[in-house]
C-alpha cells in the first residue's frame, strides 16, 4: 500500500475541468462525456463522422498529462500498487461490467448523476460500493 | 473546427483528470480505503465535477440544439434493469482490483507508463469480450420470441 497526500484544492479543481469538459462536449456535439461509451464508439465505429469526433477527443485526453509537464515541469503522479496480472485481470474486468453497466464513473457518475438520472444513480452506488467492498477485501482480509 | 473544438474538450478533460488524482491508482485505491491508508480526495473531484455538470447541463440542454449538431444525443432508457445493477458492480470489482476506470487510464495513457497499456489492452478485450456476449443474448431474445 502507498500512502497518497490529501489534495482537495486539486481534486476539486480537477474535477471542476472534467465537469467544465462535460459541459461544453454537451454544448457543441450534444454527447455525454462518458469514456466507455466514447471509447467503445471508436473501438467499433458507425459512420466517419461519428468516428472522427471520438478520435479527436481521445487524443485531446492522452495529450493532457503532457500539458501538466509543461505547466508544472512534472507528469502527473501514476503509482500502481498492482501487480501486472491483477492489472490485466481488473482491465478485463472493467471492460465487461461497464459494457452491460453501460457506463463508468464518468458517464454514469459525472453525466448522469448531474442530469439526476435513476439508472445512473442506482448503477454509481452500486459501483461505488463493490469497489469499497473488493478493495476492503484485497487489502484487510487477504491482507494484500 | 469541429475537431479541434473536440479535441480541445478532450485536453480540457485529460488536464482534469491529470491533476485530481483519477489517474493514480494508489490515489483511487485510498480513497475506498476508509480502515486503512484513506485519502478522501476523490470526494473533491465528484463534487467539482457534479456541480459544475449540474449547474452547466441545466444551461446547456435549455437551448434547442448544440453548437455543431442537429441534437442532443441523450440516453432515453428509464429502465432499472439487472444488466445495469450486476454490470455496474462487476464494474466495481475491476476497479477495486486494478484502481484505474476508465476515464482516469485513456488520459494516463500519455504518461506512456506501460501499467497503463497493460490495463487499457485488457479493457478493450473485455469491451469487445461483453459486446460478443451481448449480441448472443440479444439473438437468442430475438429467436424466443419469434
Amino acid at each position: 500500500m502507498i500512502e497518497t497526500v490529501f489534495t482537495p484544492f486539486q481534486s476539486l479543481g480537477g474535477g471542476a475541468l472534467i465537469g467544465l469538459a462535460a459541459v461544453l462536449l454537451m454544448a457543441v456535439l450534444g454527447r455525454v462525456m462518458g469514456a466507455t461509451g466514447i471509447l467503445a464508439g471508436f473501438m467499433q465505429p458507425t459512420t466517419l463522422s461519428d468516428w472522427s469526433w471520438r478520435a479527436a477527443i481521445l487524443l485531446g485526453m492522452v495529450t493532457g498529462p503532457a500539458t501538466v509537464l509543461l505547466f508544472t515541469g512534472q507528469f502527473p503522479a501514476v503509482q500502481v500498487p498492482v501487480s501486472t496480472p491483477m492489472l490485466a485481470i481488473g482491465g478485463f474486468i472493467v471492460g465487461v461490467g461497464v459494457t452491460f453497466g453501460g457506463g463508468c464513473t464518468s458517464g454514469h457518475g459525472v453525466c448522469g448523476m448531474a442530469r439526476l438520472s435513476q439508472r445512473s444513480l442506482v448503477a454509481t452506488g452500486t459501483f461505488m460500493l463493490t469497489t469499497a467492498i473488493t478493495v476492503f477485501v484485497i487489502r484487510h482480509i487477504f491482507g494484500n | 473546427m469541429r475537431l479541434v473544438y473536440t479535441f480541445l474538450i478532450g485536453l480540457v478533460f485529460g488536464v482534469g483528470i491529470s491533476i485530481s488524482g483519477m489517474a493514480n491508482p494508489a490515489k483511487v485505491l485510498n480513497f475506498f480505503d476508509v480502515f486503512g491508508t484513506w485519502d478522501p480526495s476523490l470526494a473533491f473531484v465528484m463534487g467539482g465535477a457534479l456541480i459544475v455538470t449540474a449547474i452547466g447541463y441545466r444551461l446547456v440542454l435549455n437551448r434547442r440544439a448544440p453548437m455543431m449538431d442537429m441534437r442532443f444525443h441523450l440516453p432515453t432508457r428509464r429502465d432499472i434493469d439487472l444488466p445495469l445493477v450486476l454490470g455496474s458492480a462487476v464494474f466495481g470489482i475491476g476497479w477495486g482490483i486494478a484502481g484505474f476506470c476508465p476515464g482516469g487510464a485513456l488520459p494516463a495513457l500519455g504518461t506512456g507508463r506501460s501499467e497503463v497499456f497493460i490495463f487499457t489492452a485488457a479493457l478493450v478485450v473485455g469491451i469487445f469480450a461483453a459486446r460478443v456476449a451481448q449480441a448472443a443474448l440479444t439473438l437468442r431474445k430475438t429467436q424466443a420470441s419469434a
